[in-house]
């Protein structure tokens, strides 16, 4: 059951992206830019966590968890150091993913050869 | 003619000639392709949750790490670009196209160098995602810790 609200969750997401793409013609870039604020404002109501409560990895996998996870570790981090949390936590939760993509990035970049 | 008024003809010209997206069909492989990431990234979770002991909530990190790992190798292969010919968004929103587009633009100006190259270009697409996700999140954040103390 839990695959099954992944797979409609996650593929509703990338719907509403194929219709920015197709109808309001916008650049890959915009849709994806779009989708990191939706979730960020998203988390501000408390919304995004009743989303991946229901829908597991088809909550977390789209780039809208990247807003989520932004503002999510920045609220984190003000309950123990108040206002200043907000700028030393916003990458709490994200570093992982930045941190391994830039790495792994690179080091595809280094090792392969551009193709097409 | 003004520039505004010939630039406003040429775009309704090239109109009639542009290909019409077939909408049902992209949506469809959208939905389908994006699926299919997230269900994979169900599975890389259960497997993170039963082999390692993770908490569901801490498994997400590892889950997207390796999932950014395996979308820059096949980026790297060139099998992605060619998924997300056939995809669209199905392969852009999810963290895959995240990592696509850092490897994909890294991969593009290795000619250039390592340091003027690689290193400068790596963020030229996925740049715009973190911009908006921290000025959105910080202010965002902002608001919600005032709400939270002045109200």
């Amino acid at each position: 059951m839990d695959y099954l609200w992944a797979f409609l969750v996650g593929g509703g997401i990338c719907i509403i992206g194929q219709l920015l793409l197709d109808i309001a013609k916008l650049t890959p870039a915009h849709v994806m830019s779009s989708f990191v604020v939706a979730g960020a404002v998203l988390d501000a109501f408390d919304l995004y966590d009743n989303l991946i409560e229901f829908a597991g990895a088809g909550a977390t996998v789209p780039i809208t968890s990247f807003g989520h996870s932004l503002l999510h570790g920045a609220m984190e981090q003000t309950k123990e150091h108040g206002f200043i949390g907000i700028a030393t936590g916003i990458f709490q939760l994200t570093s992982a993913g930045i941190a391994s993509a830039i790495l792994f990035g690179f080091l595809v970049a280094v090792f392969f050869k551009p193709k097409g | 003619m003004s520039d505004k008024f010939v630039q406003n003809q040429y775009n309704k010209t090239i109109k009639n000639y542009q290909p019409k997206p077939n909408y049902f069909l992209n949506c469809l492989k959208a939905f389908v392709i994006g699926g299919l990431i997230c269900v994979i990234g169900e599975a890389l979770t259960d497997f993170y949750v039963n082999v390692f002991d993770f908490s569901k909530k801490e498994a997400v990190n590892p889950t997207v790490t390796t999932l950014i790992l395996a979308s820059a190798l096949l980026t790297g292969f060139g099998v992605y670009d060619k998924l997300g010919q056939f995809a669209g968004a199905g392969s852009a929103v999810p963290v895959t196209g995240f990592a696509n587009s850092i490897t994909s633009a890294a991969l593009e100006h290795k000619s250039e160098g390592l340091v003027l190259g690689v290193a400068t270009n790596l963020f030229k697409l996925a740049g715009s995602v973190i911009v908006f996700g921290v000025v959105a999140a910080y202010v965002l954040g902002i608001i919600r810790y005032a709400w939270q103390h002045f109200f």
